[in-house]
């Protein structure tokens, strides 16, 4: 409590201190420190919060800016986005980050049970980092001076509240006091013809984290799961559908939170998928892996362990024209220990040069038939 | 004639370093096209840099559908332009379009924007500018603002046009072409690359993603005067590396 008061004193004292806004500013909205562990200083004035993911935030060099759209292709044949849904959500419970949850299902506070809880202390110590698995992590380059400076938030868990990313153990549920708070908004968007209603709730709900000047503010989470799922009554209105996402990247980019939307692409014709994902700030996909595939167990090692894989579309671009052109953009999903959600950099086993496409070539998603395996 | 170019794109574009000479880009259509894999909107900051350059009196008109203020200020800064001073100087004109709505049979919508640039315009051109260059990022979210009527939008284009052939003003538009690759007969981007002289893609290498080049970009030039009094069309295809503080082109297979 009292340093909370400290805190705010500090940065209402800066605020009226501050001069025009010049571009080596910070922007002191929400001001990442030890008191505000959810929040972390990105390059170019960003801010980022955490995806509930350690491997993921460290691919894309911190985090999801604040500000920003996420946006997760998903395999009709899979989950697994599912995996990246619940990490985002509970990373933001544990932080005290309200969270605006919208699903196609008739109950989604059912769904507020299957989150996982941060892995207890003695969970993380036996974590053995593996100095080789830890050169196989690719880092977006220009990202490495910060990853050095954040070196303790990744590694050892002292306590797991003051952790910036948790490693979430997917076994143990989320502590009920963590569900019970006022801060989760939950809507069913299955019986939703009109999308209005649902534009009205976010906007709603990002009246809390506006991005101004000398305001002290949490951070908000917005997680749409499957918003084009068919269950949806609008989900045959194209238009209506695009709209609303513009209308939801347009405010976010003028609040202090993170949108995070899942969509099976196959459901959209392939113009409407293009335009989505141009809407994207960051962009994944997931897929599954079928289980006993004999060719892609001699292609890839530790094929048995892999739950499925996520590949790395596009990276956020706030206040930067530089592009984030990462050293791998295709992950395998693993589960540590059968509870610890890990991203492995993908090690193909040493194919035929004059056969066989590499999997560095393609970062596509668009329908070529010449697609591999690997490239989706 | 002996020009110095700055780059190979301003090359490919006739824009020159000194800036002596007339804008060249006056009474022209470009369109810039890029994909979900390889963006293009380097092309436009760096064309509102150089429209912006203090050795010129060129506005810019600026339609931003995608990005706020703090956004192009900030990267614009690091190429060398000020935004927030050229904004001062009514040198920058930046209409905050990421929450405005155009739907269907509304005549305050894009036509309304139409006048309010048109005003603009002749405000300007009374006092003496020398060139306007309107800026439109993007086309795809100007579709999405009208709902996906198509019509009102190559209307609205449309009149833009008629700013460029009576006034002298350039018209710049980002449009993203994967979009309207599967589409039957995409009106939109057809009727676009119909209106426009320069057409600027942007798309990846052949080869794949890599660390030092971003992609490559291919200019067609309709109706560059040679300098021996006959124009022609002229077509350019170059790489690119995108930084902080500018764009590297260089041709394929030859690093800077």
């Amino acid at each position: 409590m009292h340093i909370q008061n400290v805190v705010e004193r500090v940065s209402i004292v800066m605020a009226t201190t501050k001069s025009r806004t010049s571009s080596f500013s910070r922007n002191l909205t929400a001001v990442p420190s030890s008191t505000n562990p959810g929040l972390k200083y990105g390059p170019n004035g960003t801010i980022f919060m955490s995806s509930g993911i350690p491997d993921l935030d460290k691919i894309l060099g911190g985090g999801f800016p604040l500000g920003s759209l996420v946006m997760v292709m998903e395999d009709a044949e899979a989950p697994h986005h599912m995996l990246l849904l619940r990490n985002f959500m509970s990373q933001g419970l544990v932080h005290n980050q309200p969270l605006l949850y919208a699903s196609p299902s008739k109950d989604p506070k059912g769904f507020l049970g299957t989150l996982p809880s941060p892995g207890s202390a003695k969970d993380d110590k036996s974590r053995v980092r593996d100095p080789e698995q830890e050169k196989g992590l690719r880092i977006a380059w220009q990202y490495k001076k910060y990853f050095g400076e954040h070196q303790q938030s990744f590694d050892s868990n002292k306590d797991g509240k003051h952790e910036y990313c948790n490693d979430f153990d997917l076994r143990k549920p989320l502590e009920r006091h963590f569900l019970n708070s006022h801060h989760i908004d939950c809507v069913s968007i299955q019986e939703t013809q009109d999308l209005a209603a649902l534009r009205n709730r976010c906007a709603t709900f990002l009246t809390q984290f506006p991005r101004n000047d000398g305001n002290v503010s949490p951070a908000g989470r917005i997680a749409i799961q499957s918003f084009c799922s068919p269950q949806c009554e609008y989900s045959n209105m194209e238009w209506d559908m695009l709209s609303f996402i513009r209308s939801l990247r347009s405010m976010i980019r003028s609040s202090n939170a993170v949108v995070f939307l899942t969509f099976p692409p196959s459901i959209l014709s392939p113009s409407f998928s293009r335009r989505w994902q141009h809407m994207a700030d960051t962009l994944l996909s997931v897929r599954a892996i079928p289980d006993e595939d004999k060719e892609l167990a001699k292609l890839l090692t530790g094929y048995q362990d892999m739950v499925g894989l996520l590949n790395v579309q596009k990276v956020a671009r706030i206040n930067t024209q530089v592009p984030v052109i990462l050293e791998a953009t295709t992950f395998s999903v693993k589960l540590r220990k059968r509870r610890f959600l890990v991203l492995e950099c993908l090690n193909q086993a040493p194919i035929d040069g004059s056969s066989g496409s590499s999997y560095g070539t393609s970062a596509t998603c668009s329908g070529t038939s010449k697609s591999g395996t690997l490239d989706f | 004639m002996n020009q110095r170019p700055s780059n190979l794109l301003d090359e490919a574009l006739g824009l020159v370093d000194d800036g002596s000479k007339a804008w060249p880009l006056s009474g022209r259509v470009v369109l810039v096209e890029d994909r979900v894999e390889t963006s293009a909107a380097f092309v436009l900051h760096h064309l509102v840099k150089r429209a912006l350059s203090p050795h010129s009196s060129n506005v810019v008109v600026f339609l931003a559908l995608s990005q706020p203020f703090s956004h192009y200020d900030r990267l614009l800064r690091k190429l060398g332009c000020n935004l927030a001073a050229q904004s001062e100087n009514n040198r920058f004109f930046f209409l905050d379009m990421l929450m405005s709505e155009f739907p269907d049979g509304d005549e305050g919508g894009l036509v309304a924007l139409y006048g309010k640039i048109e005003k603009v315009v002749s405000s300007l051109l009374q006092e003496n500018k020398k060139c306007i260059t309107i800026v439109v990022d993007d086309l795809s979210l100007m579709e999405a603002a009208a709902n996906g009527s198509s019509n009102y939008v190559l209307d609205f284009l449309h009149y833009c046009h008629t700013l460029t052939s009576a006034f002298g003003c350039t018209l710049v538009a980002l449009n993203h072409e994967d979009i309207y690759l599967s589409m039957e007969r995409p009106a939109l981007i057809l009727q676009l690359e119909y209106l426009a002289d320069i057409l600027i893609k942007a798309e990846p290498l052949a080869t794949g993603l890599a660390t030092d080049v971003h992609g490559q970009l291919t200019v067609l030039n309709r109706g560059m005067w040679d300098g021996h009094g006959s124009s022609r069309n002229r077509i350019c295809n170059f790489h690119f590396r995108v930084k902080e503080n500018g764009v590297e082109y260089f041709s394929p297979g030859s690093m800077a």
